[in-house]
């Protein structure tokens, strides 16, 4: 499947403030919780966002959704596919929890979850945020969810 | 530990039901307020450090604190206020001057608030802005007192240089090192887009934003930070700050820890130094000094820019604008006592100067009566809150109006009033790289852009329902206004009726 | 309640003119008449008329029309305009009884020059001495009211529907090449005849229907100048702005009208650049004689007249032609009524001036 023109999530270093808010607002979405206090109160959290960081630098990391994903080609359960929108998804019925994936990928954005089913982003499309929720919660704009060429 | 410390003025209050350890708020307060305890697993406040910036207020994802007004008071005293009895606190403590920033946040008259504007009922229809064009150009400038023809009899079209705004609102004087380069950035983009002007300020003007010169006007402080030939030819005008309305009478005080970097060479001022502007221009002693540099700006932009002159409305402001109007200035920007700044003795800021309203009015109405209001532009400043207040200044008599806390409002700032401190949360009164960032001027510009047409879309509405439309007829049309509450001598001053006459 | 001139009183209105071209004089009895199906449009606090062309004999003289309340009134003014003032001749304005007509003033002519040598002192041109005299007399003297001074034409006005106030006047005994009438509808006053329209300022003379939004606007605007705005209302401001524009500025009726009524700035921009260039100096040099809200008006003046709507027309006003005839009316029956037969009746475009001007030589 070769789909390149799709919306994806990027990041803009240079307004990211490493407030770590995008971790809490994707596991928060992805929680099925009405409440992010319900949600997340004395938890530890797996989100499928990451800020990077080292010093001033701070960066978040998520899925690119590559062209030609490696972790599709790397999975032995042919649990990860690129659907026609072009979104990698990951079928967590299928997962073994080989970790494949996590060592494949280039961008360190495949982790796996609480009870180690291997989760990424999927753009929140399927939750109930409807929308990436680390780009909608971003304070700075630092994340943005658009179609670049 | 002395008696000053013992109070903190606020009192940072934590759901702890609500709150889920995620430390955004210890991340994001420069003042170091919140921290977290590992071996309790909670998060905890220093609240004699807040400043009550609102900024972990506004994001903590999951709404888990306030900050409030200290309830441990000290004895109830109608005369002598806590906030009275700290400040002698803090000056027994540092033998210093007292510092403010932002507007004088006292209980005086907002005469604004005391006007009321007229619609249209029956004997004239109100008109619809949805429906009909409604204008809000206004150019700003000296007028020709007599027309002229070319040999052909057509008109000679030629005028002094005029500022041409597509509503009567520009952003004021706030120089880079009082605020942020992004601030700055954010300014000068939603200026270009709005078709208005922002103002650099006494700071220079970084290089990055000589591409914004056609709506950027550029500031002759007392200090001439940063001013050189390029930087005079960058604007579209050039404006001689002889006051501010926050602190008038005294100069300006930038200190060395943000003249770091790019503020310094935009500056011209090694770095570290203090930047400090005199109280007066010491080139100007007189109005027949101010003349002389009024020319002198004139000579150097080659009579291509408006010379603006920006002063503080004082006493006599009345006669001072008519000896500005007659100096050869193009337009005359009057600040009054509630404008914003980003540090002023608290003292001058809460007790020097007049209201906007009154010295606007004394001054329309001085100039008419000389018979030269033509002859300048009047812009006002000092606490232009909202459309209605644009409207009524321009009925008044004002051309158009400048903001400063509105804009920086627009940017994120909660008016905590702490700017001296240079620890500014949302990334505008700072150099802090790592709070500067906090401003992305893509954001900044948009919500200046939105703000500035939302009053645009007020105006109109405003306009509409007096059935005027086009904000030159609202200028000086004193007659839209009533004032409610007012004494015989402040409706006097004003020009207006009371309400029900 | 305040008299009229201390407060502003809004008033809806008739107005009605006619014009000859050729300059042939006609009387009055026609547009005494055409205000007769726009009875409604006035409510009995005032009425007037301007008519030009009336005195060809004192044609030479500024022929002053004057209110006075008293007796005592008038000496005193008397006695003020003699030392300014070469007075050729000085009567009462004939008027005729009628029931519809009370309280009337004592209404006096005079067909007067500057005194030459206090004309020389004064170091103004006639017209601006006459102007200032007339300002004076209006601001100072107390109960004394000038409400013409041009050459060779005359309003005259009262408290009272038109056509009783034509009646009044005789005006049917008068002949001229161009009259405009007004009707008036004050909303809150107990009328005063000063108050009346046409308001005039030498020969220009303004009928005006409607109530402007840019009033005190305009009036703080053109005070600066030395005129006075004594009667607060729209038709003096304007009458001031067209002396403004016309007599101080040199401005053409057409550039005065892009003034008063200028297009939008997106119409300007659609213009080609030469006047674009114009209009938007215009706008720039005169912004505060904008008048906005609604009006139409009709300015007389010595061989000519201009109708002008607001830019947004606000107010009706018809336009409409026979032979050498102009006819101008909020509506088309007092045409009609003017002339049975007008043709090419239409309704001009907000802010587009119509003007018509009587042959030179033939006035």
């Amino acid at each position: 499947m070769q789909v390149s023109k799709m919306k994806r999530v990027y990041v803009n270093e240079q307004w990211c403030l490493g407030c770590h808010l995008c971790e809490y607002n994707c596991a928060f979405a992805n929680s099925g919780k009405p409440d992010m206090a319900v949600a997340l109160k004395g938890k530890i959290i797996y989100p499928r966002i990451r800020v990077e960081q080292d010093g001033q630098i701070t960066y978040a990391v998520n899925c690119r959704h590559c062209t030609d994903p490696i972790c599709v080609k790397s999975c032995i359960a042919g649990a990860i596919s690129k659907d026609a929108d072009g979104v990698v998804r990951i079928d967590q019925e299928k997962c073994v929890g080989c970790m494949t994936c996590v060592l494949v990928c280039p961008y360190g954005a495949v982790a796996p979850n609480e009870n180690g089913v291997m989760q990424k982003c999927e753009l929140c499309l399927q939750n109930s945020c409807g929308e990436p929720a680390c780009v909608k919660g971003c304070p700075n704009r630092a994340i943005v969810y658009e179609e670049r060429g | 530990m002395g008696v000053n410390d013992m109070i903190s003025t606020f009192e940072v209050v934590r759901n702890e039901q609500r709150c889920i350890q995620c430390r955004v708020c210890e991340t994001q307060c420069a003042n170091l307020v919140h921290y977290y305890h590992p071996d309790t697993g909670l998060m905890m406040s220093d609240e004699s450090k807040c400043v009550n910036c609102q900024r972990c207020v506004a994001l903590c994802p999951t709404r888990a604190l306030k900050i409030m007004k200290n309830r441990c008071r000290m004895r109830e005293n109608a005369n002598w206020s806590q906030d009275t009895i700290l400040e002698i606190y803090k000056q027994a403590d540092s033998g210093a001057v007292l510092l403010s920033s932002m507007g004088n946040p006292n209980p005086l008259p907002v005469y604004w608030d005391r006007i009321l504007i007229n619609a249209s009922q029956v004997t004239n229809p109100p008109i619809d802005p949805l429906r009909e064009p409604m204008e809000t150009r206004v150019y700003l400038g000296r007028k020709p007192e007599q027309i002229s023809r070319k040999e052909d009899g057509s008109l000679d079209t030629k005028l002094a240089p005029q500022l041409q705004l597509s509503l009567p609102v520009m952003f004021s004087a706030m120089s880079y090192g009082s605020i942020s380069y992004n601030a700055h950035a954010s300014l000068a983009r939603a200026a270009t887009e709005l078709g208005i002007y922002y103002n650099t300020g006494e700071g220079g003007l970084h290089q990055d934003f000589y591409r914004y010169g056609a709506h950027t006007i550029i500031q002759v402080a007392s200090g001439r930070f940063g001013v050189h030939k390029d930087y005079l030819e960058a604007g579209a005008a050039v404006e001689i700050k002889m006051g501010q309305g926050a602190k008038p009478g005294i100069g300006g005080h930038l200190p060395g820890t943000k003249i770091v970097g790019d503020v310094s060479r935009t500056r011209m001022i090694p770095e570290g130094t203090d930047a400090i502007s005199p109280a007066p221009h010491h080139d100007i002693y007189s109005i027949e000094d101010l003349r002389q540099l009024v020319y002198s700006l004139k000579e150097a932009t080659e009579y291509k820019k408006p010379i603006i002159v920006k002063v503080a409305a004082v006493h006599n402001i009345a006669a001072i604008a008519s000896g500005i109007a007659r100096s050869g200035a193009d337009i005359i920007a009057i600040d009054g006592f509630r404008g914003g700044t980003g540090a002023a003795p608290t003292r001058i800021r809460d007790n020097v100067g007049i209201p906007i309203e009154l010295a606007l009015a004394a001054v329309d109405t001085r100039l008419r009566e000389e018979g030269i209001r033509n002859r300048v532009s009047l812009v006002v400043g000092g606490s232009i809150r909202s459309a209605s207040d644009v409207v009524k200044a321009i009925a008044l008599g004002a051309d158009a109006c400048y903001v400063a806390t509105a804009a920086v409002l627009a940017l994120g700032c909660h008016l905590c009033r702490t700017c001296q401190t240079g620890k500014c949360n949302w990334g505008i009164a700072t150099q802090r790289p790592d709070l500067v960032k906090r401003l992305n001027p893509d954001v900044g510009s948009e919500r200046l852009v939105n703000l500035m047409n939302a009053w645009k879309h007020e105006i109109k509405e405003l306009l509409g329902g007096m059935g005027i439309n086009s904000i030159e007829a609202l200028r000086g049309n004193r007659l839209m206004l009533r004032g409610v509450g007012m004494t015989e001598k402040e409706l006097e001053i004003l020009g207006i009726a009371h309400a029900g006459e | 309640m305040k008299p009229e001139g201390q407060v502003r009183i809004p008033s809806g209105c008739a107005i009605s003119a006619m014009i000859s071209k050729n300059g042939e004089r006609m009387s009055g009895e026609k547009i005494i008449e055409s205000m007769k199906p726009m009875h409604d449009r006035s409510n009995g606090l005032g009425g007037g008329f301007a008519a030009y062309g009336i005195y060809p004999e004192h044609k030479d003289y500024y022929a002053l029309h004057i209110f006075f309340d008293s007796r005592a009134a008038r000496m005193e003014c008397e006695t003020f305009m003699n030392e300014k003032l070469d007075i050729a001749k000085s009567e009462r304005i004939p008027t005729r009884i009628i029931a519809e007509i009370t309280d009337e003033p004592l209404i006096w002519r005079y067909f007067v020059l500057p005194r030459r040598f206090a004309l020389q002192n004064s170091q103004l041109d006639e017209r601006e001495y006459i102007l200032r005299l007339v300002m004076t007399i209006n601001t100072k003297l107390d109960g004394c009211f000038v409400f013409s001074s041009g050459k060779n034409m005359g309003s005259f006005k009262a408290v009272g529907f038109p056509e009783d106030v034509g009646r009044f006047y005789r005006l049917e005994e008068y002949e001229g090449y161009c009259w405009t009438a007004h009707g008036r509808y004050p909303t809150n006053t107990p009328g005063w005849w000063g108050g009346a329209h046409p308001f005039t300022l030498l020969d220009y003379s303004i009928v005006h229907n409607g109530e402007i939004s840019s009033y005190d606007a305009n009036r703080r605007f053109i005070e600066m100048f030395g005129y006075k705005c004594t009667l607060q209302t729209d038709t003096e401001v304007i009458t001031y702005i067209m002396d403004y524009l016309l007599r101080r500025q040199g401005l053409t009726l057409e550039e005065a009208a892009h003034v008063v009524a200028a297009p939008f700035w997106s119409t300007i921009s659609r213009k080609d650049e030469a006047a674009k260039e114009q209009l938007t100096y215009l706008r720039t040099v005169f912004p505060s004689l904008l008048i906005t809200g609604p009006f139409s008006i009709v300015l007389g003046f010595n061989g000519g007249l201009m109708a002008l709507n607001d830019r947004l027309k606000l107010r009706s006003m018809v336009v409409g032609h026979k032979e050498d005839l102009v006819f101008i009316a909020s509506e088309e029956a007092a045409i009609r009524v003017m002339e049975p037969d007008a043709e090419d009746i239409y309704a001009p475009v907000g802010g587009e001036p119509v003007i018509v001007r009587v042959k030179e030589g033939a006035f």
